[in-house]
């Protein structure tokens, strides 16, 4: 084996293993795809109850130095000045061009930052960063951090079994970050995730996470669940996934994330533009973009997978499909893609074409399930 | 009445002048949870190693191969509302559709249990 192939590991690997997950390569990782119980029921426990899922694999790049707030701003169209201690925010690293080199979480912990990128992008985005303002901040890969994510409508009164105070918990809301002791562990909690449900990701040294993870897997409301859970939930969720729904070629108004770009920042704010690609992207929240990513329903059985592609009803090309699959809560296939911004409405009736056959499939509004995020 | 197997994990059973075909239990393991099958038109012919089906799970889609040449003669319409059976009972209720071989003795060349047996040993 040439060790430069060789995928790393997690913490976590022998769990999985022991657990007996089917394992996979991911992003330079061996990560669990799912467990004996199955991607179906994985996914239908964390919309039901609780289950764990190992993200350790994702990169938590720790930033210090003066002025750090103001600094990141120069790279990311959030307002990270207005961002308070104990609070983390959804954002875009951009480049020239205006696509997106990766999505990522910006959390304030009060005398530093830490950014919680994708595991595929995490070296590339600390090589990024450091060149762009390494002579002012310093940015340090905690890969001596691991991460998990404790999701579904039963993860608060899980941490309270473990010893969280039940008005921490209670006053926490929804993108809130709190050190908590979890099972006598200190532990950095956000309230926050990545399947439309109420949930927790928790950041521990690597070498107390198996103990957590064990400690969460005791409690009888919570299973663990794999990649593939992970995909259907978050695709129900209407949440993009980086590589595929969004990427370097695609801007954050076309991916629908204008939400994104912080009213302080556009143009009439109090600090517009200054971040990569600002032109484009301002231009972009006024004016929209040429084409748009929707949520889309086929309307047979057939799942209409990545790379499907899409036309109107007299088979002219309009786009195609970032991701697609089977939703286990809707019991139906889902997709998302992009189209031409004519044919984005909620209602349209496009074509997919599946094994050479053009089969109805429905733009409709996302989530595909309800967010049930606790705010 | 023996069942043949294919390399690519279908399998093949005679059933009077027809043959019954479907994926193996590995087949179906190695594809995850089946939530859509796509099965030829009765009436299509088709030769052998020609895709002729196609199983979704949820994490992939994957071809069906023709065991053997022939003609469709009946599909499992069960499988539209349940596809679960693929992999509750692939070599039972999860049969994908019937064919009238073209040429019987066609049945001979596949895999024997033996030797399918052999194939995923040499899997494992």
């Amino acid at each position: 084996m040439n060790p430069q192939t060789e995928p790393a590991t997690t913490p976590l690997n022998a769990l999985h293993r022991r657990l007996g997950a089917k394992m996979v390569p991911f992003a330079g990782y061996e990560m669990p795809v799912s467990y004996p119980a199955g991607i179906l029921a994985e996914h239908r426990h964390t919309r039901e109850h609780a289950a764990l899922f190992d993200v350790s694999h994702m990169g938590q790049i720790e930033v210090r130095g003066d002025e750090t707030a103001a600094l990141l701003e120069s790279e990311l169209p959030v307002d990270l000045l207005g961002l308070a201690a104990g609070r983390q925010k959804y954002a875009l690293l951009l480049n020239d061009a205006g696509g997106v080199r990766d999505d990522l979480m910006a959390i304030n912990r009060g005398d530093h930052f830490l950014l919680v990128v994708n595991a595929a992008c995490k070296h590339a985005d600390l090589e990024y960063l450091e060149q762009r303002l390494g002579d002012r901040l310093r940015f340090t890969l905690r890969d001596d951090l691991a991460l998990v994510a404790l999701q579904g409508p039963e993860s608060a009164s899980v941490l309270e079994s473990l010893g969280a105070s039940p008005e921490v918990l209670a006053a926490m809301k929804f993108l809130h970050v709190a050190d908590l002791r979890l099972d006598g562990m200190n532990c950095v909690v956000s309230r926050s995730g990545y399947t439309g449900e109420d949930g927790f990701e928790i950041s521990v040294p690597a070498n107390t996470v198996l103990q957590l993870a064990e400690s969460l897997l005791d409690h009888p409301a919570v299973e663990p669940a794999g990649l593939g859970a992970r995909d259907s939930l978050r695709l129900e969720a209407g949440l993009c996934l980086y590589g595929q729904d969004l990427d370097t070629g695609t801007s954050p108004v076309e991916a629908g994330l204008t939400w994104a770009i912080s009213p302080a920042r556009r143009a009439g704010g109090e600090r517009p533009g200054g971040f990569p690609g600002a032109e484009r992207i301002l231009a972009e929240v006024s004016n929209g973009a040429d084409r748009r990513l929707v949520g889309l329903l086929p309307q047979g059985r057939a799942p209409m997978r990545a790379g499907t592609p899409l036309a109107d009803n007299q088979g002219n090309p309009l786009g195609a499909i970032t991701s697609g699959g089977f939703g286990p809560s809707i019991d139906r296939p889902l997709s998302m893609g992009y189209v031409a911004a004519s044919h984005a409405v909620p209602g349209t009736e496009l074509s997919g074409e599946v094994r050479g056959r053009a089969l109805p499939v429905r733009v409709v509004d996302m989530p595909f399930v309800p967010r049930r995020y606790a705010r | 009445m023996s069942t043949k197997y294919t390399n690519d994990h279908e399998w093949a059973r005679q059933e009077g002048e027809l043959v019954v075909v479907g994926i193996t239990d590995y087949a179906q393991e190695q594809l995850g949870e089946v939530v859509f099958v796509e099965l030829p038109d009765v009436g299509r012919t088709v030769s052998a190693g020609e895709e002729a089906a196609v199983v979704e799970s949820v994490k992939a889609a994957g071809e069906v191969k023709a065991p053997l040449a022939g003609e469709v003669v009946e599909i499992n319409d069960a499988l539209a509302d349940n596809p679960e059976k693929v992999n509750e009972d692939p070599a039972g209720e999860g049969w994908f559709y019937k064919l009238r071989p073209e040429d019987p003795s066609a049945l001979d060349a596949l895999l024997d249990d033996d030797a399918y047996q052999a194939l995923l040993a040499s899997l494992a």
